[in-house]
């Protein structure tokens, strides 16, 4: 049977990849902020995860205004690094898991939560930076990695309840898989920042420890923040968080939490970070 | 007053919403088709005439020439799509979140360093006053 063991959440900014792309994680700018992702990197090599579902939102990279799916799972094979303007990051493909993509898919469609299921998508740095900061710069990425692209970027973003429950009813898919797997899900994104009109750069650190205490041990009440409350405290990118909620709705209430990192700023944005196992089979 | 859009009364913050969507949708277009090298190279050959190929209003093209990224927004540019335009120009994010706040280069990025803008009365929407 397949099951999630542990939660990673992490601000996905891309200033973070080009850091590690263009050799300057040692700057002193960077340092602080790649030292804080030292623990994990150790972590995952002992943890070794089969699958990472990997939950994050495209930027204008692969859904532009003709579609903007609020949840979309991808069942293909493999998926590009984007261009986003720049040319694509310096960094492996990621191949996915078409079988339990699929199966989630599947599963959590008929459990009421009504996913697009995508089938090619380049993958931009709301996806790659996360792996960059887990996996370091390996050959290969070290895991199968099932992206799940949630729709922030157009007003509204799913409610922070509706990310907390479908989390739960990805926890229920993936047990109900056959094949023995090691899987981890990932929340990205966030945390406080916002990168336009004349507010840009608030930072409201306030705000993120106690969204960073709560996600831990008060993730019920946690989900039943409203929209307004991340626009106008977090900023209006801010709103990404949301997405660490499907993240946490995928783990157990209990879990044990084994790394938290803060860090101002990295371009724009706070950057924050968790790691959260398992402790005990649900309920 | 309906609560439902209260958040176009946050300051300083325009929330890309539905609506703003479709009024911006030519604008946000013409964006995602400089992210393909041949469109960027016909785009810097002439920007007016490339901007015409658009059926995108003459506020719009003339915000894109002017670079003037709050007037994009008003008239429905959304951040992200913006990003290609100033990727385009070779200019960082924060350089040009910096053109949007009416403060120079050097004194936002500081700002970022010291912590970033903090949360204030005046910052972001504390009820009717």
């Amino acid at each position: 049977m397949a099951k999630i063991t542990a939660g990673v959440a992490t601000s996905h900014v891309p200033a973070i990849g080009a850091a590690i792309d263009n050799k300057k994680t040692q700057d002193p700018y960077w340092q602080p902020l790649f030292e804080g992702y030292e623990y994990g990197k150790e972590w995952m090599k002992e943890q070794n995860p089969d699958v990472v579902i990997l939950v994050f939102n495209d930027h204008a990279s692969a859904f532009d205004l003709n579609f903007v799916p609020t949840f979309a799972i991808a069942c293909g094979e493999e998926f590009k690094p984007a261009d986003e303007g720049w040319g694509p990051r310096p960094v492996p493909n990621v191949q996915g898991h078409p079988q339990l993509a699929s199966h989630i898919a599947q599963t959590v469609i008929q459990d009421n939560f009504d996913l697009t299921v995508v089938n090619t998508m380049d993958v931009d740095h709301g996806l790659t930076v996360p792996l960059s900061l887990m996996f370091g710069e390996p050959e290969n990425w070290p895991a199968k990695i099932i992206p799940i692209a949630v729709n922030v970027v157009l007003y509204p973003a799913p409610s922070g309840q509706r990310c907390f429950n479908l989390g739960k009813a990805i926890a229920k898919a993936v047990e109900s898989f056959d094949d023995d797997l090691n899987v981890q899900i990932w929340g990205t994104g966030g945390m406080s920042h916002q990168l336009q009109g004349p507010r840009a750069g608030l930072i409201n650190k306030e705000f993120d420890n106690d969204f960073l205490d709560q996600i831990v041990d008060n993730a019920e009440e946690l989900a039943k923040k409203p929209h307004f409350d991340y626009l106008n405290e977090a900023g209006s990118e801010g709103i990404e968080l949301v997405m660490w909620l499907i993240m946490r709705g995928a783990l157990n209430d209990d879990v044990e939490l084994k790394k938290r990192f803060y860090h101002v700023p990295a371009s724009n944005t706070a950057v924050g970070h968790l790691i959260l196992e398992n402790k005990q089979s649900r309920k | 007053m309906s609560d439902e859009k209260l958040y176009k009364k946050i300051p300083g913050t325009t929330v890309f919403d539905a609506s703003m969507a479709s009024i911006g949708f030519h604008l946000n277009q013409f964006c995602m088709s400089l992210m393909k090298a041949p469109n960027r190279e016909r785009f810097y050959a002439d920007q007016k005439a490339y901007l015409d190929e658009w059926p995108m209003t003459e506020d719009q093209k003339q915000s894109v020439l002017d670079r003037d990224y709050n007037k994009m927004m008003s008239l429905g540019g959304n951040i992200y799509f913006l990003a290609k335009i100033f990727s385009s120009d070779g200019i960082s994010f924060q350089d040009a979140a910096s053109t949007m706040t009416g403060m120079t280069l050097p004194e936002y990025a500081q700002m970022m360093l010291d912590g970033g803008r903090k949360p204030t009365e005046d910052n972001t929407y504390t009820g009717d006053k």
